[in-house]
């Protein structure tokens, strides 16, 4: 070989050598779960996977303490959720969520040593809030959690705050009323949607509020059918981000829940499928129904720039792995967190969020027929919680002139609005926000697109 | 037969220019009258002659060439801008993000009405920049063919090409009503658009058309590799000299066609393989974009028509049928 052929040899090399640079080094080992040639596959690759085995180990458990003696309620002050426990089942569970929650800290990042019956830190009122949270998904969300269940060490990790956590993105720095550079959500790297491109706050709409994941419909044609799917390919790129999503979190592949003949089809789609489909509706559940709930809890430096609170999604609880900690059972240790405590008189939850969705004619902004009537309830839901504040977004077909549409959407809120101060809600509990963008149909009526939607908080 | 020769040298496998027939520079013959001009003086780049001719240049740019470069460098101006302000015009966050950035076709909301600049107008300004640009290098090339006496199969190529993207861009985005189906104009955003459609529409493996498409890719890729490797192989027999051998066949031409007769049966002569090639090429894009104009405008799922007409094989069940839970009473919502 030549002085030159070398030269070039050796370019060749550093050519390959930087093109691999972004690769994956293997060995990676591939387990088939589907039938053979249909690509049901799982990649694994051994190297990382060592990695993961070390990080996600369960502590042991403290052997198991007596349910005799007196009671933790009638010996402790304030004791709200576990007081059905004897002292020495409630020493055991605080013993333990120290090391799960706060080993470093220790006691006093909840209690007051001086007095643990004080509520003056923040710490105690969510911790509190969490024990039920994590009986809850014991006892109401076996679909998702099976008989394995979940502790605080689940998602905590000896962490006082969860590593894997969501806030809702902050604003652009000339973003608003700029001529140029609207990144449509989407288009910027981002890890929430593993590196892709894609739409990158997808925990808004689909792990906080409802909005439809489902693009795909069931007729072969457009068009046909009593269920016209309206679906955008814009919308399916907010769908591909959150199974982006779950891909990472759980580390698996797509195949793990879908067939890769058709993702929609339930048919031919792994079991996996469908305790995926309970944990989306859990980790909204648990958004809506205990995290938001105690955003005023919560100091201000534990907020995101939106000044919301941290919120859950896969990852928090899994990881990176399958069954979060490999499926170690560490639930059936600790009983008392598997199931509320029916007996006692537990303190009322807090204020959970609760929707409703006014639907509107072509055209229209006002309520009628059955809309009225559920104004007049949601009325009196306000004035049954004189704490509750409502916010209310309205939402338009794609037919017709876009900015007469905006408008309409703008007055159906407005007259919902009204509506509620007519009925004596002050204006100050009432906010009329702008939906987002993810949920967005392509053109055509839609009667379930002529709407508000109404949130009471 | 051949005298047989050392096989993995790389001067023998003749896969680089060996020898460079350096002539005088030549400008090409004279231009008709009304023509421009040719642009740049011509000089040899030997680097470059080692895989293609070393002479570089003059250039016809002519009228339109330089009509379709300006609205060509605009749209990609407009892109780029687009690009720089939403990293908030931080060039650094530009480089770094350049494959992630795009400018992105309107939101649903404005079906095919005109959008503000800043919510996708941009986009359909760049798209109407872009496409005039394209169509005048489209009509360029077959000026140059014509001019030079040739045949017009370059630009009828191109042509087949123009049609994929303006279906991606304009008559698909029309028939569904929405610009927002559009292709979005940036690197990773538009592979992201490739694999949304197909996941939205019930995957594209099940569109025959989509399926033609990949026969002619994978074919062109099939008959351009079998064509280069043969002419190489029979270089040293002057096989590279293919317009002459097309003529005065000789023992290159003769051992290529052996070759591929003795190997498969069948081979193609020195005229067809270029047919071949040439329509295997054209045909990968024009039955890709009937593919994608049926997407949406007439088939919802190709998933779904596919099994309506009996083309998705059914595989042995290895797991219970699962059951969507949506479909449950008694579940959380």
């Amino acid at each position: 070989m030549g002085f030159k052929a070398r030269l070039l040899a050796l370019l060749a090399a550093g050519l390959a050598a930087s093109l691999l640079a972004g690769c994956e080094r293997p060995p990676i080992v591939t387990t088939q779960g589907g039938f053979r040639g249909n690509g049901m596959e799982q990649n694994i690759n051994p190297r990382t996977e060592a990695v993961k085995v070390a990080l996600n180990r369960a502590p042991e458990a403290a052997a198991p303490a007596s349910p005799d003696g007196p009671k933790a309620g009638d010996i402790y002050k304030n004791v709200q959720v576990l007081g059905h426990l004897s002292v020495a089942e409630f020493s055991r569970n605080m013993a333990a969520i120290t090391q799960w929650v706060a080993p470093q800290e220790g006691c006093a990042y909840c209690h007051n040593v001086l007095n643990f019956a004080d509520e003056s830190k923040y710490t105690k009122v969510v911790a509190r809030r969490m024990l039920q949270m994590t009986q809850t998904l014991n006892s109401d969300w076996k679909q998702h959690n099976g008989a394995t269940g979940v502790t605080c060490y689940t998602c905590h990790r000896g962490n006082p705050v969860p590593q894997q956590v969501w806030f809702k993105p902050g604003d652009r720095k000339y973003a608003a009323n700029s001529l140029m550079g609207n990144l449509a959500s989407q288009n910027i790297a981002s890890t929430a949607v593993g590196l892709s491109s894609l739409p990158n706050d997808i925990f808004t709409p689909y792990l906080l509020d409802a909005k439809p994941i489902r693009v795909n419909g069931n007729e072969a044609l457009r068009m046909t059918g009593a269920a016209n799917n309206n679906a955008s390919t814009k919308q399916a790129e907010f769908t591909y981000g959150l199974m982006i999503h779950f891909s990472n979190s759980l580390g698996v592949n797509c195949t793990h829940c879908h067939n890769a003949q058709a993702v929609q089809s339930w048919a031919i789609s792994p079991p996996t499928r469908s305790t995926a489909w309970y944990g989306i509706r859990m980790v909204r559940a648990m958004n809506n129904d205990y995290i938001v709930p105690l955003t005023d809890t919560f100091p201000a430096n534990r907020l995101g720039v939106k000044g919301d609170v941290a919120k859950v999604n896969c990852a928090t609880c899994h990881q990176g792995v399958n069954k979060p900690l490999y499926g170690a059972a560490m639930a059936k240790d600790h009983p008392e967190l598997l199931a509320a405590y029916k007996g006692g008189s537990l303190p009322a939850p807090l204020a959970e969020a609760m929707r409703a969705v006014m639907y509107f004619n072509t055209s229209s902004a006002a309520l009628e027929g059955e809309q009225a009537k559920g104004m007049a309830q949601l009325v009196a839901s306000m004035a049954a919680n004189p704490a509750a504040t409502v916010t209310i977004s309205g939402y338009h077909s794609a037919s017709g002139e876009v900015a007469a549409n905006q408008e309409l959407a703008k007055q159906r809120a407005i007259a919902v609005r009204d509506s509620l101060v007519a009925g004596g809600v002050a204006t100050e509990r009432v906010l009329l926000e702008k939906p987002v963008q993810a949920e967005s149909n392509l053109a055509g009526e839609d009667p379930a697109a002529r709407r508000v939607e109404v949130t009471v908080k | 037969m051949a005298q047989f020769q050392p096989l993995f040298s790389l001067e023998n496998q003749n896969l680089l220019t060996a020898v460079q027939a350096v002539g005088p520079i030549h400008d090409g013959p004279a231009l008709p009258a009304g023509d421009w001009r040719r642009s740049g003086k011509p000089f040899f780049f030997h680097l470059l002659g080692r895989i293609g001719n070393a002479q570089i240049g003059p250039i016809y740019l002519g009228g339109l060439g330089v009509a379709s470069l300006v609205f060509g460098t605009l749209a990609f101006n407009i892109i780029g801008f687009n690009m720089l302000a939403s990293v908030d015009w931080n060039p650094l966050q530009l480089l770094r993000q350049l494959f992630w950035l795009a400018l992105e076709p309107p939101p649903p909301s404005y079906g095919l009405s005109i959008p503000p600049l800043a919510d996708g107008g941009w986009w359909l300004v760049v798209g109407f920049l872009l496409t005039l640009s394209i169509i005048l290098w489209w009509a360029r090339t077959y000026r140059r063919a014509r001019q030079m006496g040739m045949g017009t199969h370059v630009a009828w190529a191109f042509a087949a090409a123009i049609w994929l993207y303006l279906v991606c861009g304009f008559f698909r985005p029309i028939m569904m009503g929405s610009w927002s189906e559009a292709v979005p104009f940036g690197i990773f955003p538009h592979l992201d658009w490739v694999s949304a459609i197909s996941l939205r529409y019930g995957n594209l493996f099940y569109n025959p058309f989509h399926a033609l498409s990949i026969v002619f890719l994978y074919g062109s890729v099939l008959l351009f590799a079998m064509h280069g490797a043969t002419i190489l192989a029979v270089s040293r027999f002057g096989g590279e000299r293919e317009i002459e051998q097309i003529v005065d066949r000789g023992t290159a031409s003769e051992r290529a066609a052996l070759f591929w007769r003795w190997t498969m049966g069948f081979n193609a002569s020195m005229e067809s393989i270029h047919r071949w090639a040439w329509w295997f090429a054209v045909l990968t894009p024009l039955v890709g974009g009937i593919g994608i104009l049926l997407t949406g405008t007439v088939v919802d799922n190709w998933y779904l028509w596919s099994q309506k007409h009996h083309v998705v094989p059914s595989y042995p069940a290895v797991w219970p049928v699962t059951v969507d839970p949506a479909l449950l009473t008694s579940v959380k919502p």
